[in-house]
């Protein structure tokens, strides 16, 4: 999933200086599992912009909702007509959400409430790590289901380097270095061969940015 | 003339190699004097690459002036700050300065550095570096395309032989051979009973291995390294033996000690030669080749 983390309440209510009616909208999936951006999260700001606003002697409307997902046109159209009374939306989805909120809306005003971090897993509760780049060409059949592009601070391919120690990595001492859980997870599997050949430098072009694609089906339409 | 690196590896000379680092900045008068110091001394000096991540005078307008001076440049290419397309045009470059030897790294990771900001590049690492060299030499790039004149190259690259786990390290060490690399300079080693064994397990492989000597300056970067340096392990004995004489005598006690080290490894013939990293004290270089015999 997507995770991604609140921004600062003084950075959400700076933005929203000179606006006098806000909405703030959250999305339900990932951000919702994170805990940033969910229906719980989107309530708990719009109570602590009220509180500060009305400390400040402002007189600002903030009103909320929550859609399924951000990032579809469907879920969206739901809600599109009662934001059209608003100054501004802050969007508490991830980057996709906040920018197709933005495509649909358009002039409004988008801003976004959360830092879109990384596509990751939960270990365990509240705990959030990254383990995919969405680099568009995958390699963990043959790193034992460990990716060395995200879970090597430097990404690379060819075994583990000269700044590891005792497993760890040369970046921050408390995370694995990724070679070496490879190295060990794959000898446990009997398959060190996997990674004795030389991988070859990685095909960026297989994917220029912004990515796209259609299904099949899709196609021609 | 001085020989050509890749002749002293064929030579069966014990082979001395040190490291110079650039200057942050345009003033290249100390790094002249220690190139000067060192151009007959050594077989090769070393131009460090934006050496742990801190931005510096580029490894190949250093190792330019090293062969201006008369000195045997070896150029340290990591892939930490440019991608293939800049590493292919440098290399391309060097061997049009003339610049033959070449240490292929990873590089240390930008945020160990001074712009911890910045985007670290990563787009190749040392094995891959390796094979753009043996490909360059080819005649063609790493996109196939044809060149107008091919480089030649003497690559080497670097091994760890205190990593622990070492297995993974070793995996890696093969492919560097592999990838073309014919000579290997050493992380700092320090147990020679470890390097002995380090080398019984190498000495099937075509390569020529120097030890990495890394001058300790003081008991205190002896300690600070054991437990901040990854691979680098400083036994109790040498930490003690430091901390024998007062603190100012400490850098000599040091120079004593790698030129002791440096001469166990040649009289015993473990591995090839030394690559000798005095990181701010090149000066004292020829001190600690006189200590080991070899001036």
């Amino acid at each position: 999933m997507i995770v991604a983390e609140r921004k600062p309440f003084d950075e959400i209510k700076a933005m929203l200086a000179g606006y006098g009616k806000v909405f703030i909208l959250g999305c339900d999936t990932c951000v919702s599992v994170c805990m940033a951006g969910g229906r719980k999260e989107v309530g708990l700001l719009a109570s602590q912009l009220r509180m500060s606003f009305k400390k400040d002697g402002s007189d600002v409307v903030i009103d909320e909702d929550t859609v399924e997902r951000q990032c579809n046109k469907e879920y969206m159209e739901l809600v599109l007509n009662k934001l059209k009374d608003y100054q501004v939306v802050v969007s508490m989805a991830c980057g996709a959400g906040a920018q197709l909120l933005a495509d649909l809306t358009e002039p409004q005003q988008v801003l976004p409430g959360v830092n879109t971090r990384f596509i990751g897993m939960t270990p365990k509760d509240g705990n959030w790590v990254e383990r995919c780049r969405a680099c568009g060409d995958c390699v963990l059949g043959e790193t034992a289901g460990i990716c060395p592009i995200t879970v090597c601070a430097k990404g690379i391919l060819n075994g583990p380097c000269g700044g590891t120690d005792h497993g760890k990595c040369e970046v921050d001492k408390d995370k694995d270095c990724a070679w070496t859980l490879i190295h060990a997870r794959l000898d446990k599997m009997g398959k060190l061969d996997n990674i004795k050949k030389i991988f070859p430098p990685r095909k960026h072009g297989v994917k220029t940015h912004p990515a796209s694609q259609v299904h099949e089906v899709y196609k021609g339409e | 003339m001085a020989a050509s690196f890749k002749d002293t590896l064929k030579s069966g000379e014990f082979i001395v190699t040190a490291e110079v680092g650039p200057p942050k900045g345009t003033d290249i008068g100390e790094m002249k004097q220690h190139i000067e110091l060192l151009k007959d001394k050594v077989h090769g000096i070393n131009m460090t690459d934006n050496q742990s991540s801190v931005m510096r005078l580029s490894s190949l307008v250093g190792c330019h002036i090293i062969k201006e001076l008369g000195g045997v440049p070896i150029l340290q290419m990591t892939g930490r700050d440019r991608n293939r397309m800049a590493l292919q045009s440098d290399l391309i470059s060097a061997a049009v300065l003339g610049i033959d030897t070449v240490l292929c790294l990873t590089g240390d990771h930008m945020t160990l550095g001074d712009h911890k900001d910045a985007k670290p590049v990563h787009d190749l690492e040392s094995v891959q570096i390796l094979k753009a060299v043996r490909t360059l030499e080819s005649g063609k790039d790493l996109g196939g395309n044809p060149l107008k004149g091919a480089p030649s190259f003497c690559a080497g690259a670097v091994v760890t032989p205190e990593a622990d786990p070492i297995a993974p390290q070793l995996l890696k060490f093969e492919k560097k051979i592999r990838a073309g690399a014919e000579f290997f300079q050493t992380q700092a080693v320090y147990d020679l009973d470890n390097f002995k064994r380090f080398m019984d397990y190498a000495a099937k492989f075509e390569v020529k291995i120097l030890a990495g000597i890394v001058l300790l300056v003081s008991a205190g970067m002896a300690k600070f390294m054991n437990k901040n340096v990854a691979g680098i392990f400083v036994p109790d004995a040498l930490v003690r033996e430091m901390e024998s004489v007062p603190k100012k005598e400490q850098l000599q006690k040091g120079i004593e000690i790698a030129g002791r080290m440096i001469r166990t490894l040649k009289e015993q013939s473990i591995g090839h030669g030394v690559h000798i990293m005095a990181i701010g004290k090149e000066a004292v270089i020829p001190e600690i080749l006189q200590v080991a015999g070899l001036l």
